[in-house]
């Protein structure tokens, strides 16, 4: 079996996060950058799956600008076998990565496709669904928890009500969650051995595929200021306070 | 220790800031087939570093000449400079032509180091430098002979306690010919072998300062591309070393920071505090005012200059740059001074290596450079401020101005920075205004800014020596000013049912050294954290 697993670069999770003062995006420049978080469980989910001899070869694929490499080279440390680097300039909307992940699971033929739920970057939650469309193969979302059976997996997912358990047959598209797995850490002399390993580099164009913007961004805008919280001396006043100022009792 | 993989490098390099990538850069200048190694704690390179900061290219000249053409971060130009003495309300410009020479700017650069060093990390990748970021050098290895073998990285995925979690990497051995210690001031590491070697033996203690840093960006109409502003006097007392630097860089931003002695006296002064009240100057305010902090961090930096560097060898091993302490006090810069420090020790290196000279060779070397000549011009002036500033000024005036730092003596630093501190209750306590959040902050909404994390389940990377000497000592002799002088409030006193109790906020921690400085007993041990740890600065 053949684990196709898809990583994307975002603004690093610690990083404070400044809107751009013009309100065109938020501030990249000077900022520290990583793979989106659930992108590492599905690496490591991946890579679980091979060490019980369940998979043979793990390709991890990014979309994106030259950096955006830096994700593929730690998904090699911690264990892919190779990567492939689809190069696009600019921003890229989550239909466009769909197309461009359809050619390369066409041309790499994979059995399963790994990525993150969504990315914690625009929050799409989105890829993942439209690549199983374009694909025509069944999806498991928000899976925390996979199982590899003969001919299809058994994912347990996160969903609003608690846990669904559903079976989909291979080849299917699975988003992770964060509850999936701990990631490992990439150890020194993995990442050694993974600036060693092959990273193929394809141009978006070449693939055919349309990267143009489909949606135009109006204005990006800090969420208002929260107010400072006060203290209440007693339960009678803080009704009070519920009932006349905030208005939500 | 035998389940650790080791690899074996020509040299192996502690630190991706200016000394280490210089060294770097430098080895594979002479002799491209050196298998040369340098790790970083930082998840990045630039991650933590940060500096004013006002560059002079002198190093970077020598280094990479063309650097002009290679897309260098080193673009704004300084077009003008200002001195103030700040009184409490009012302040006095005092003509630069009055400041002695090495305190102008006229050919130097405003940068962010940071930026500077992600730069010098591609210039040395690019020559073949094996750079891994977020691995901390954690232990020093030694040969059977008592030199240095290398080091080893630390181990990951232990929990609080030490056990190893599921998710447990043991660290790796690095063998080197010669190991470079770059870790700036007070490395860890460093501090070790400065004691293991006895390196500072005849030496005065060395000195350090605090440095807080932050970004704003201001109003185009109070934003002068190229203006170098530093100021003096108030907040602080005569007693207390310090003074305020304020660059105009690119885009609308203005580097602005405020450095103490940490030779301070009064265990009730507030480093942090006293950098925020500082704003609140109205010729400091005006600038802004209307404007938006984006960045903050702090940095311990080092004072001591000539009488206080250690020796900067020992048997398979240098160090360079601060981890030594290689920065012009008077100059208020330390970047050019350590590139060239480890440019030198890339030569000593390369020399040892292919003519089997001894590693001693190196302070010959650094003894007759142009780094010795400006240190030792510059020994003067920092212990002549234990005087008082008024004093201070005069001494360093005539010593700069007059004599250009020739004056045929040399001034000791007497004490070490942990022994200053007098006792709380024969100093009076100092009140800050409360931060209004538009001007000044609190530690909170700072730390918030530097973007640091540690994750949470690893063991604490600040050791205390003795765990009751806060509550039981330091607390009743000196009010334990470990909660004022950490620049992001790891340190509390909290009281529960009546039981005072010392709490340790690791996980906010941005890696200044601080408290591994001025904690009066030194009870307190900074050691390296889970790698990729710590502060997450961008352009500082």
């Amino acid at each position: 079996m053949k684990i196709l697993v898809a990583v994307k670069r975002v603004i690093d999770y610690n990083v404070q996060i400044r809107v751009k003062e013009d309100g065109t995006g938020v501030v990249t420049d000077n900022v520290k950058m990583s793979t989106n978080p659930p992108d590492d469980n599905a690496v490591e989910e991946a890579v679980k799956i091979k060490e019980a001899g369940k998979a043979k070869e793990i390709v991890a694929v990014t979309v994106g600008e030259d950096k955006a490499q830096e994700t593929v080279r730690k998904a090699l440390a911690v264990g892919a076998d190779r990567g492939i680097h689809v190069k696009v300039e600019g921003t890229i909307e989550p239909l466009a990565v769909s197309k461009v992940l359809q050619k390369i699971v066409d041309k790499e033929k994979p059995d399963l496709v790994f990525m993150g739920k969504q990315a914690i970057d625009d929050d799409c939650n989105q890829t993942g669904q439209m690549l199983a469309a374009l694909l025509n193969w069944p999806q498991a979302t928000f899976a925390s928890k996979i199982e590899v059976k003969d001919k299809s997996l058994e994912v347990t997912r996160e969903v609003d009500e608690g846990l669904e358990t559903i079976e989909v047959n291979i080849p299917a598209i699975v988003t992770c969650d964060l509850r999936l797995n701990e990631p490992r850490y990439a150890s020194l002399p993995n990442i050694m051995k993974a600036k060693k390993k092959p990273i193929e580099q394809i141009n978006a164009s070449d693939l055919g595929v349309d990267t143009g913007q489909r949606i135009q961004q109006i204005k990006v805008e800090e969420p208002p200021k929260r107010k400072a919280g006060i203290k209440v001396a007693n339960v009678e006043e803080l009704v009070q306070k519920l009932k006349n100022e905030a208005k939500v009792i | 220790m035998s389940n650790r993989e080791v690899m074996e490098y020509d040299v192996v390099i502690v630190g991706g800031g200016p000394s280490g990538l210089s060294t770097a850069i430098k080895l594979k200048q002479l002799k491209s087939d050196l298998n040369v190694c340098l790790l970083e704690k930082a998840s990045e390179i630039g991650a933590h570093i940060l500096s004013g900061n006002v560059f002079e290219t002198r190093a970077l000249d020598e280094l990479l000449p063309n650097w002009k053409e290679l897309n260098s971060p080193i673009k704004t130009k300084v077009s003008k400079e200002k001195f103030l003495f700040l009184g409490k309300k009012n302040s006095l410009s005092w003509p630069t032509w009055l400041l002695p020479k090495v305190q102008h700017n006229k050919n130097n650069y405003i940068i962010s180091l940071a930026n500077l060093c992600r730069w010098l990390a591609e210039q040395a990748e690019s020559l073949g430098v094996e750079i891994f970021p977020g691995f901390p050098a954690s232990e020093v290895l030694y040969n059977d002979d008592g030199s240095v073998k290398g080091i080893a990285t630390q181990d990951m995925g232990l929990d609080k306690e030490g056990n190893k979690k599921d998710s447990f990497e043991p660290g790796m051995e690095l063998h080197a010919k010669v190991t470079v210690f770059a870790e700036g001031c007070r490395g860890h590491l460093g501090k070790q072998l400065i004691k293991k070697f006895e390196l500072d033996k005849g030496k005065n203690p060395q000195q350090y300062g605090i440095g807080f840093k932050e970004i704003w960006e201001i109003n185009e109409k109070n934003h002068e591309e190229g203006l170098v502003m530093h100021t003096a006097g108030w907040p602080l007392d005569s007693k207390t070393y310090g003074g305020s630097f304020l660059y105009h860089a690119e885009n609308k931003q203005i580097f602005l920071g405020y450095v103490i002695g940490l030779d301070y006296q009064n265990p009730h002064l507030s480093p942090f505090d006293e950098f925020q009240r500082f704003k609140t100057h109205p010729a400091i305010k005006k600038i802004i005012e209307g404007g938006k902090r984006i960045s903050y961090g702090a940095r311990a930096l080092i004072e001591g200059g000539l009488q206080s560097l250690p020796k900067m060898f020992m048997p398979g091993a240098l160090l360079v740059g601060c981890d030594a302490g290689t920065l012009n006090m008077p100059k208020i810069k330390g970047s050019h001074t350590a590139m060239k420090s480890g440019m030198i020790a890339a030569e000593t290196i390369f020399e040892h290596l292919e003519q089997q000279k001894d590693l001693s060779v190196y302070e010959e070397k650094f003894n007759k450079s142009w780094v010795y000549k400006e240190l030792h011009a510059a020994r003067n002036v920092k212990p002549s401020f234990s005087w008082g500033l008024i004093l201070g000024i005069l001494f360093t005036g005539i010593d700069q101005i007059l004599f250009r730092g020739k004056l045929p003596f040399t001034l000791k630093h007497k004490h070490a920075d942990h022994e200053t501190l007098k006792l709380a209750k024969d100093m009076p306590k100092i009140e800050y205004p409360k931060p209004d959040n538009v001007i000044t902050f609190d530690k909170t909404s700072s730390v918030y800014l530097t973007g640091t994390n540690h994750a949470d389940n690893q063991p604490v990377h600040l050791k205390l020596k003795n765990p009751d000497l806060p509550i039981s000592f330091t607390l009743d002799k000196f009010d334990e000013p470990a909660q004022r002088y950490c620049p992001v409030g790891v340190y509390e006193v909290q009281t529960e049912n009546n039981v005072k109790k010392f709490v340790i906020n690791s996980q906010n921690c941005i890696h200044c050294k601080t408290c591994d400085i001025k904690e009066p007993s030194q009870n307190i041990n900074w050691v390296t954290p889970e790698g990729g740890g710590g502060p997450k600065y961008g352009n500082m």
